[in-house]
């Protein structure tokens, strides 16, 4: 009686072999993206952007005549659902390009997965791992952290501030920066005096502030995505800190401005332009394309557009036109075809690629903001 | 007696052998990715079965030994040792054919830990840490062994988290592939997915094999006696302890020997497989198996593990195996795939007082 | 170290520790009616957090506090109804495997509900960057208002277990339930009457934790293990043990990290519980006899 109902399961995975056929005049693109899980943050904007942006191209009639089909999978941040995932997309959907993963982690498990398998991978992951070395078909969308460190550095020289505290959560975001930090900073004639992890759940971080402050350094850095970077200002404020706050690109989000309230005046850190968007100057290249990516976003999903939802979209961005550009949608040609691709602007700059630069950004793809009277602005305007 | 325990082994072999047949003949070996993985969490489900189902005992943790192998594995053959040959205790395990060299990505040359060592090194610290644990551990009871194993895996989770050796948030990549015989390797070359398959699933049916005597020697009907009444076993002179201890260090052996071989399948290891949410899901497959029903577990494993890894259950994933714990300990505490099923519901339907389970 | 720092210190570690035993209290009250450690506790915490900052759009602040009070109330009422109640004599490993399921279930509905975002309450009293100077001591006017609602309730939660008719036959379940339906207590009310109970004291202190931790979907799960720890480190059921346990594990948090990393701040305390739980499984306060005496 068992043995049946045990045959019975067996011959249902049998069953489950039964894949509908695909249509032929469809462009097919996946995305590997952490809509749940502990990386959400990232990649629900991702992936509502990426819906937005395959609406919008496929009612314009899609590319060279053909639409895009998009298949979405929700990795929860875990590499080995990522893996799995990449491999379905590369063997069985035989999708032309696959954006994302969101983390870092997951990229650099599937990067040979994507190399080997032919497959342009466009990674909305920050670290420099990914492209350095370059893998012919990996490419990514987020800045560089190291621009980031190096511009919040070049800061501090003219602040005259030499003596730091860095704070960073144990995320793979945190952590990427924390690496940059330790190794950029001497370089800049910068002194750590003080270096603390902690957990990106962390619900009060007054021990940890109350560490930094007793270092007696001149300013704070924190490097994290996660909430506790409001808790951090507010605690530093809270028990008298008064030097200068400095965060990094993570701090882009202007829920953290609003929970950290009156504390968050006067956080500087280093930023894509979106969120400033609406105050740059109207002959700022970047801002048709990022007004309407936000005013389209912001209509369409009701809640502020982020510059994570906007790694996506540039990923989009350059697949679509190195699509047009190649004619083909022959991975070889699109791939060819994106390292030829100069001065295309997205939402996070604008981006030239080369065959030994698969980021295509410059150190001006950041700019400066700090928090004025709750809103984000830009420093020394 | 013997024949009727084995018949299912033999039938279950048969079947593994039919899917894979079926696969290549339909074209859709690609499936053999994700039965290859859902294996390796079958192989953690069969010794938490034995855990839980036959001892009794609740473990929140094993995610914990998962991670310890995987993650201790991937460590010793990814960190270079370079910079320490001339070190006395290095060079001797050069000499003694432990360590090997790799070229990494950047062209340059690596000097890492052999794939066997790593693998004999990691199963063995789990094992060591689940022998020294398990004494305190599963001296305790009820909510307390629950919490203390809860506590275990929030620790290993919080490590792996915080070790900047261990790649933190990002995990370690790059992994190499285990080469167990010359024409046998762990890789998660698409060319070697057949063999990987066998192999994969060749280790449940020892783990299986090894659990089904356990379970019909003296060692199992003293096992079930502590799961009825461990005090009445114990005055009848069955040491319980030692019993419980012998499973627990047992299934702490499976979950890392899972945790070793899909690391290398996978080319690398994350947070994500020490995380409380992994160790749940691995309770709530057994409790759909129906607790003490190793065949239950291993099918349900394998089935849940399939669908979630080909992603069927969306962003869902997590929300689906919640309600699976609910329903499954509401309704049909005794598992899903249980002879009794039908009078189970039954019962439950006309109110009349169930066993406790 | 010098003397302001230390009581920057102990002041972080009050503020972790306040925190901490709100949630434990939730755990003790129903344990002390049904028995029954109820690992969804921490959810309550975080729906009660998030309803108050959606009701607070369109409420002044102390009216979506008690909005948000009675409505996850209502849920803790209604989890217990449709999910416990109806369950004859089960195990502790069942009950324990249902509570998780129903924590993962809420924390994946918020999610869906509320998506990823961050919220917050405002501050009660001032602003994020209000303190108050004691000496060379900054405390946040929050941390007060936290640490007074907690004293307020262990309080009021003692003397209904103390000295009202309906604590008393609460705890009477606790004991022994078939004695005191014998007597005539209505024993499966007083179970859901505890979940509510909890649900309730849960959502309180999501609300008044709020504006220090911020609250999002995922929030319950790690004040839950924290909660669970400190309920045991003060013996299980015990309130009053609850809280002075909290404080211990708040403040010895605070300074671990003047020695390890604060990223294993967590492994410094749940180290402790295991140690705890190896020599002293009825607690620091808890008296081993009562303990042996429970039926776990």
């Amino acid at each position: 009686m068992r043995i049946v109902r045990f045959l019975a399961v067996m011959l249902l995975f049998a069953a489950v072999t039964v894949t509908p056929a695909a249509a032929k005049d469809t462009i097919k693109v996946g995305a590997l993206l952490a809509v749940t899980g502990p990386a959400s943050f990232l990649g629900a904007p991702e992936a509502k952007t990426l819906e937005m942006m395959t609406d919008e191209i496929n009612k314009r009639g899609g590319i060279m005549g053909k639409k895009i089909e998009l298949i979405i999978k929700d990795t929860g941040a875990s590499p080995e659902k990522a893996l799995s995932f990449a491999k379905q997309l590369i063997e069985e959907d035989k999708v032309l390009a696959i954006i994302g993963p969101s983390t870092t982690g997951e990229t650099m498990k599937i990067k040979n997965l994507a190399e080997e398998g032919n497959t342009i991978l466009l990674s909305c992951a920050a670290a420099e791992v990914i492209v350095n070395p370059v893998a012919k078909y990996v490419f990514k969308t987020p800045q560089n952290d190291s621009f980031a460190v190096i511009k919040i550095f070049d800061e501090m020289k003219k602040m005259k501030i030499s003596k730091i505290a860095v704070l960073s959560s144990n995320t793979g975001f945190g952590q990427a920066g924390k690496v940059q930090i330790e190794k950029l900073a001497p370089e800049h004639h910068i002194q750590i005096v003080s270096n603390e992890v902690y957990d990106k759940s962390a619900t009060d971080l007054t021990a940890e502030v109350t560490k930094a402050k007793a270092s007696g350094a001149q300013a704070l850095l924190n490097w994290s995505i996660e909430p506790a970077q409001s808790i951090v200002i507010k605690n530093a404020r809270q028990i008298g800190f008064k030097g200068r706050i400095f965060q990094s690109h993570g701090f882009g989000n202007i829920k953290y401005v609003a929970a950290a309230g009156p504390a968050a005046e006067g956080v500087i850190f280093p930023a894509g332009r979106l969120l400033v968007a609406d105050v740059l100057p109207a002959n700022n290249p970047q801002k048709s394309v990022l007004m309407s990516y936000k005013r389209d976003y912001e209509r369409k999903f009701k809640e502020d557009a982020s510059t994570f939802g906007g790694h996506a979209y540039d990923a989009m961005t350059i697949l679509t036109r190195a699509i047009e550009k190649a004619h083909s949608t022959d991975s070889a040609a699109v791939r060819n075809a994106i390292e030829t691709l100069k001065g295309v602007v997205g939402t996070g700059g604008i981006f030239n690629f080369s065959p030994q630069d698969h980021n295509g950004l410059s150190m001006d793809s950041f700019v400066m903001l700090t928090v004025r009277k709750g809103k984000f602005a830009i420093l020394g305007n | 007696m013997r024949s009727r325990i084995y018949l299912p082994l033999l039938i279950f072999i048969a079947a593994l052998i039919g899917v894979q047949q079926i696969t290549s003949y339909t074209g859709t070996a690609y499936y053999l990715t994700q039965l290859t993985m859902a294996a390796y969490y079958c192989l953690v489900i069969v010794g938490l079965c034995l855990m839980i189902g036959y001892a009794g005992q609740i473990s929140l943790g094993h995610a914990g030994f998962f991670a310890i192998g995987g993650y201790l594995s991937a460590f010793l053959t990814t960190y270079d040792l370079t910079p320490m040959k001339d070190d006395r205790i290095i060079s001797f395990l050069a000499k003694a054919g432990f360590l090997w060299t790799r070229e990494d990505l950047y062209g340059g040359q690596m000097l890492i830990f052999q794939p066997w060592a790593a693998c004999i090194a990691a199963v063995l610290s789990a094992v060591l840490i689940a022998y020294v644990i398990g004494g305190p551990v599963l001296k305790l009871k009820g909510h307390y062994l629950a919490m203390a194993t809860l506590g275990f895996g929030t620790i290993v989770y919080r490590i792996v988290l915080g070790m900047t050796a261990l790649g933190g948030a990002d995990g370690l990549s790059d992994v190499p592939p285990f080469k167990i015989l010359p024409f046998l390797e762990v890789s998660g070359e698409m060319s070697d997915r057949v063999q990987n398959y066998y192999i994969a699933w060749g280790l449940v049916v020892v783990a299986v094999f090894l659990s089904l005597n356990l379970i019909h020697s003296r060692i199992g009907r003293a096992l079930r006696s502590i799961h009825g009444a461990e005090d009445a076993a114990n005055a009848m002179g069955i040491d319980t302890a030692r019993y419980k201890l012998y499973t627990f260090v047992l299934s702490a052996a499976f979950a890392s020997v899972a945790g070793v071989f899909l690391t290398h399948y996978n080319g690398g290891i994350g947070p994500s497989e020490a995380s409380i949410m992994k160790s749940v899901r691995y309770v709530a497959i057994v409790a759909v198996g129906g607790m003490a029903n190793l065949w239950g577990a291993v099918v349900m494993g394998t089935l849940l593990n399939f669908l979630s890894l080909r992603g069927y259950f969306g962003t869902y994933d997590d929300a689906v195996f919640g309600a699976i714990l609910i329903v499954i300990m509401l309704f049909v505490p005794r598992g899903l795939l249980h002879m009794d099923i039908v009078r189970d519901l039954k019962a439950l339907l006309s109110g009349r007082d169930e066993e406790a389970v | 170290m010098n003397i302001d720092l230390f009581f920057q210190y102990i002041v972080a570690g009050v503020t972790y520790g306040a925190i901490y035993a709100v949630v434990a209290i939730g755990f003790n009250i129903i344990y002390n009616a049904t028995g029954i450690i109820n690992f969804a506790q921490g959810e309550f915490v975080m729906l009660g957090g998030m309803t108050a900052v959606t009701l607070h759009h369109f409420l002044p602040l102390y009216a979506a506090i008690i909005a948000a009070v009675v409505i996850t109330t209502a849920v803790g009422g209604l989890i217990e109804i449709l999910f416990i109640r109806w369950l004859r004599r089960p195990s502790v490993l069942r009950v324990i495997i249902i509570t998780i399921g129903l924590s993962i279930i809420i924390r994946e509905a918020a999610m869906h509900i509320w998506g990823e975002g961050v919220r917050a309450l405002p501050y009660f009293t001032g602003t994020s960057v209000t303190s108050v100077r004691l000496g060379g001591v900054f405390i946040s006017p929050q941390v007060l208002w936290v640490a007074g609602i907690t004293a307020l309730m262990v309080a009021a939660l003692n003397i209904f277990f103390g000295h009202t008719l309906t604590g008393r036959q609460m705890r009477a379940c606790s004991a022994n339930q078939q004695a005191a339906r014998l007597c005539g207590v209505n024993a499966g009310n007083m179970v859901t009457l505890s979940f509510m109970l909890s649900a309730a004291i849960g959502a309180l202190g999501g609300c008044i934790v709020s504006p220090i931790t911020y609250v999002q979907y995922d929030s319950g799960t790690p004040l839950a293990i924290k909660g669970f720890t400190v309920a045991i480190l003060g013996g299980l059921g015990n309130s009053f043990a609850a809280v002075a346990a909290g404080l211990v594990l708040g403040i010895l948090e605070s300074f671990s990290i003047w020695v390890l990393p604060a990223a294993y701040k967590d492994v410094v305390s749940i180290s402790v519980l295991l140690i705890i739980l190896f020599l002293r499984p009825s607690g620091i306060f808890g008296s081993a006899e009562t303990a042996r005496l429970k039926e776990f």
